[in-house]
């Protein structure tokens, strides 16, 4: 089963670097990029997403406002906050809305911990 | 005027750097809310490659009044300064922030300039030992040092030239139920620079290259 992961940072390279995990971790899975959460927002209207991987600290809205929005848009997504801004209140913020979160730098093991957790929850609600 | 940038970062190496950046002082944000017990708010970091001059009034411009500074020296592959600024209404705020609200002003005051030296010790190593790791080199930091004065008094090195380029890199916070708010900035020297940039295009290429060992979550 192949699933949409939705990768918004406005750091070209760090969208490479998680978009490289996610390749090595799940080939069969495809990924759209946006640099802000409106464009992010944009591409979630055009092609829907299964899984959406954020960066916190981004011009415009940061990824805790973006992961609010589409989780009350799409309630039962997987979401990840991926920042190394690992104040408590972001992390309590993180958890308030249901989303995960993920330090910055990303490691393998981190990415593939939330993408099992999330492929449960795909299988489960089947 | 600027002069013309002796040294032009590609596209992809400012993105770098911007990334970069934004790690450290997000790690920084992170020191200084524990030692605070409040949430810090950053701003998205802004680079330039600008001179001396222009760095110090790109400051003034945001900040007329008075400053003070946590200043440190970075050695190693690249080497610079950093400093934790902010407007020196700020300071005995910051320092009741982080030593706890009870203490009675005499103690405040005499505490401040050890406090702020320890308080921006905390932060910029945090930001620069978060670069460093992600660059896999290690620098050594010199001991913090205050210094008061308007952005040019800041940015001012006994050494440099007014028309000497830098890496100038900021970053604006504020403090939550507090009226704090400062800055972090980052100044490295033009040799610096080649070294960074050296040490940046091995980081691109490390992402690019770096196919993780496919290990499947089942």
């Amino acid at each position: 089963m192949s699933y949409k992961v939705l990768i918004v940072d406005d750091s070209k390279l760090a969208r490479m670097s998680i978009a490289k995990l996610l390749a090595a971790l799940q080939p069969e899975w495809v990924w759209v990029e946006a640099t802000n959460a409106d464009e992010a927002m944009a591409r979630f209207a055009e092609n829907g997403a299964d899984i959406a991987l954020l960066d916190f600290n981004m011009p415009g809205r940061d990824g805790l406002a973006l992961a609010s929005q589409l989780l009350s848009l799409k309630p039962d997504m997987p979401v990840a906050v991926i920042s190394a801004n690992t104040q408590h209140e972001i992390l309590a913020r993180t958890e308030q809305i249901g989303a995960a979160f993920l330090p910055k730098p990303l490691t393998q093991q981190c990415l593939s911990t939330f993408l099992a957790s999330a492929k449960q929850r795909f299988q489960a609600s089947v | 005027m600027a002069k013309p940038q002796a040294i032009e970062l590609s596209e992809l190496e400012r993105d770098a750097l911007t990334e970069l950046a934004n790690i450290g002082v997000s790690r920084a944000a992170t020191n200084l809310s524990e030692m605070m017990g409040r949430q810090v708010f950053l701003s998205v970091p802004a680079v330039a490659i600008v001179t001396n001059d222009h760095a110090a009034q790109i400051l003034q411009m945001q900040e007329a009044n008075s400053l003070v500074a946590v200043h440190q020296a970075f050695v190693g592959d690249f080497s610079g300064r950093v400093l934790l600024i902010f407007p020196e209404t700020n300071s005995l705020a910051l320092v009741r922030a982080v030593a706890g609200g009870d203490l009675p002003l005499e103690d405040i005051i005499e505490l401040e300039q050890e406090a702020l030296a320890e308080t921006g010790n905390i932060i910029l190593n945090g930001c620069l030992s978060a670069i460093a790791n992600m660059l896999r080199r290690s620098l050594s930091v010199s001991l913090p040092e205050i210094v008061r004065g308007s952005g040019p008094d800041l940015f001012e090195l006994p050494e440099a030239d007014a028309e000497d380029v830098v890496l100038f890199l900021y970053i604006n916070f504020s403090v939550n139920d507090h009226d704090i708010r400062g800055y972090i900035a980052m100044l490295m020297d033009l040799s610096s620079l080649e070294s960074l940039r050296h040490l940046l295009r091995e980081l691109i290429q490390r992402t690019i290259d770096e196919i993780p060992a496919v290990t499947h979550v089942a």
